[in-house]
């Protein structure tokens, strides 16, 4: 095992066979800020997270934490202005994305690294029929023939489960249901065989029985291509059942990170132990009458990110909040092996 | 922690109208027996049929099939869950039985009251006792009023207090759903997501309605403030005896916050139970697909075999023949693609239309 993992980390540099445990992805310190005529909106401030190989990494956080700006940042797709990314190493396979050209970052984005989204209804081209928009990029990255692009389409449809693909191609996006755009989006994410698939809540808007389709084709994909997966999301539900290690996000900032099991068997951070405690849990509850066992409340709301408290940003609304706390943002330490949390009282937390 | 065993809690109101099916709706079939005092809303054989017109005369060409004979009762002080996937006819159902869309067919009783055919004055009265709030916290409110003036415009309209009463009566509101009341002044784009949805429900309770339609009302926020309404309004039923009819799409909320619950799939109620037997013993295929798609925030939980239904939901406008649910379903014999099942009653207050029922020994 020990061995395995020596070996794995030699293949991070070396071009050999992928195997999994070798980094393949890694942010350090990366800070991405909006600037506005209100002020400066921090919405990453220091985030550092790594993807393995053949990894699913979970992302999660409530909205504005910072989540899809992070992935964002990863393929340098912030419109600047009003963002920028002010510091932090997006390391790649060794080489930090944030010192390409954008050229050669073309060269990357969709086909080293590529991204499906939210919304399947707003990220495709309702004007082009699908069988051109997944040839476009086909075309683009592996500079195949227009016939040969085609050609790949149809396979990359069949390959995310569409009946009558060959037809399909042909049609245009507005004659598909939700669930088939986004099996449409993931074929055309995965149509160059990129070594990263970044997911921005790809099953948010659909249907739970849709969703539950689209995460059981993600994760086959993944063991037939070997694709790493950063999958952001804000169902802990989603996370417990599709990740394998799963970074907390609260306010632009990392507060907890650690394997899937752990972080949901004990949970370092008062705000995932209060996310965890306000989820309804069917599985659990079996009180004859609602509110038999009441959801746990994290009081208040997000502070905004251009007023943000000078100690711990969870402190307003924590309830083991002390002075410590209010005075000093506390650092991001491995409080049990492999699991880290920011935060001062780790050891008080009533689980 | 706060242990509810109110009697009206834990035994909410009489059974549903078992025997009565959708489609065959005769009016008073459904009449309570003499001395129990009738639900406090029961609909029968409700359906709503959208027109699809064409060309230059409007020629009818389809009709979309939103609600297709659905049968509901609420009891005092009870809430009913009713879910569905998008496009069930779930939020349409809610709007038509408070009679903000004219039903098709059907009958709305309220109280034992008939009101399907009442006019817009006569309807009056009982808008007072039916409130709703919306999904969308951001698009439900009006921009331009205070949040202050959202609260008051009912009782203004319905001519309950104004002046200084209502001042009052605005600020106890705001207090009771977790606002200062020094907040009626601002507009509500000063207001988070969470708190603009007390400010929806500020307003439904304004005029100390009897029944409140949720119409996905924690769907559009996040699970931290979703939990601090879904605790405001179950606290709310407690303290007044409101009924809800919440309309959700996440099971798990739904089976947090009801005491029964519907499920919708195409137009249809294709099973209704209490809130425990519905998630440890579904009998319709659909529920148990949809419970077991629903993701288990537990890595170490252990569920038993996945159904993952395929394809998606047909169209409302040509809906399968038979059962609705036969294009999808596993179990899926001849006689369901020819025969609608009707919703019957195999066990005490347990319906489900089904021909052949799961774990339930008569398939």
């Amino acid at each position: 095992m020990v061995e395995n993992e020596g070996a794995a980390r030699q293949e991070g540099t070396a071009a050999g066979i992928p195997g999994q445990g070798s980094v393949i992805l890694e942010l350090s310190g990366l800070r991405t800020h909006f600037f506005s005529r209100e002020g400066v909106v921090r919405a990453v401030d220091g985030v550092s997270y790594h993807l393995n190989r053949r990894e699913t990494l979970g992302v999660v956080g409530e909205s504005g934490c910072g989540k899809s700006v992070t992935a964002l940042s990863i393929l340098r797709l912030i419109p600047d202005p009003p963002g920028r990314i002010v510091e932090g190493v997006i390391r790649f396979e060794g080489t930090d994305l944030l010192t390409l050209s954008e050229k050669k970052m073309q060269q990357i984005r969709g086909n080293e690294i590529s991204m499906i989204f939210q919304e399947p209804m707003t990220s495709l081209n309702p004007v082009l029929t699908i069988g051109h928009q997944i040839s476009e990029a086909i075309i683009l990255h592996q500079k195949l023939s227009k016939s040969a692009a085609m050609e790949k389409s149809v396979e990359m449809l069949r390959l995310v489960h569409i009946p009558e693909a060959a037809r399909l191609v042909r049609e245009y996006p507005h004659q598909l249901s939700g669930g088939m755009r986004q099996r449409v989006m993931i074929a055309m994410a995965l149509s160059c065989n990129p070594k990263v698939l970044i997911a921005d809540e790809p099953t948010t808007a659909l249907d739970v029985t849709i969703q539950a389709q689209i995460l059981e084709l993600m994760l086959e994909l993944q063991e037939k291509l070997g694709t790493a997966i950063i999958l952001i999301t804000h169902d802990l539900g989603v996370i417990a059942e599709t990740a394998q290690r799963v970074v907390v996000m609260y306010a632009g900032k990392k507060v907890e990170e650690a394997p899937v099991a752990e972080l949901f068997a004990e949970p370092c951070h008062p705000y995932t132990l209060g996310l965890m405690g306000s989820i309804p849990r069917m599985d659990r509850d079996s009180a004859e009458s609602p509110g038999g066992t009441r959801l746990q409340e994290i009081k208040g709301i997000v502070p905004s990110l251009y007023d943000l408290p000078p100690g711990c940003i969870f402190e307003p609304r924590c309830q083991y909040a002390d002075d410590q706390c209010r005075a000093e943002y506390p650092p991001l330490e491995e409080k049990r092996p492999g699991h880290l949390a920011a935060c001062w009282h780790t050891d008080r937390l009533e689980r | 922690m706060t242990d509810r065993t109110a009697p009206s809690r834990t035994a909410p109101g009489s059974s549903a109208p078992g025997s009565s099916a959708p489609g065959s709706s005769a009016p008073g079939s459904s009449a309570p027996s003499a001395g129990a005092p009738p639900p406090l809303l029961e609909v029968t054989g409700l359906k709503k049929y959208f027109p699809i017109r064409k060309g230059v005369f409007s020629r009818l060409a389809g009709q979309v099939h939103a609600v297709d004979g659905v049968d509901l009762t609420i009891a005092k002080g009870e809430t009913l869950g009713l879910v569905g996937e998008s496009g069930c006819g779930k939020s349409t159902t809610g709007k038509v039985l408070l009679k903000l869309i004219e039903p098709t067919a059907g009958t709305i009783r309220v109280n034992g009251e008939d009101i399907t055919h009442l006019s817009k004055t006569a309807m009056r009265p009982y808008r007072r006792q039916m409130q709703i709030i919306f999904q969308d916290p951001y698009s439900s409110l009006n921009p331009r009023m205070s949040a202050g003036s959202i609260v008051g415009e009912p009782l203004t309209i319905h001519k309950i207090a104004k002046g200084r009463e209502k001042q009052q009566r605005v600020a106890a509101l705001f207090e009771r759903v977790g606002l200062r009341p020094d907040q009626m002044t601002k507009y509500p784009h000063e207001f988070s997501g969470g708190q603009r949805q007390r400010i929806g429900i500020a307003r439904a309770l304004a005029l100390n309605p009897s029944l409140i339609v949720g119409d996905e009302p924690v769907s559009a926020l996040d699970v931290s403030i979703q939990a601090q309404v879904i605790n405001l309004l179950i606290d709310l039923q407690e303290e007044f005896g409101i009924s809800y009819l919440f309309i959700a799409h996440d099971l798990a909320v739904v089976e947090h916050i009801s005491h029964r619950v519907a499920v919708m799939y195409l137009g249809r109620i294709v099973e209704v139970t209490g809130r425990s037997a519905l998630f440890t013993n579904p009998w319709h295929p659909y529920t148990e697909a949809l419970l077991s798609a629903v993701p288990i925030p537990d890595p170490s939980a252990k569920r038993g075999k996945r159904v993952i239904l395929k394809g998606d939901v047909p169209s409302p406008i040509n809906p399968p023949s038979g059962c609705h649910f036969h294009t999808r379903c596993l179990y899926v014999q001849e006689q369901c693609k020819v025969e609608t099942p009707q919703l019957r009653e195999l066990s005490p207050g347990h319906q489900v239309a089904c021909h052949f029922p799961l774990g339930s020994g008569t398939g």
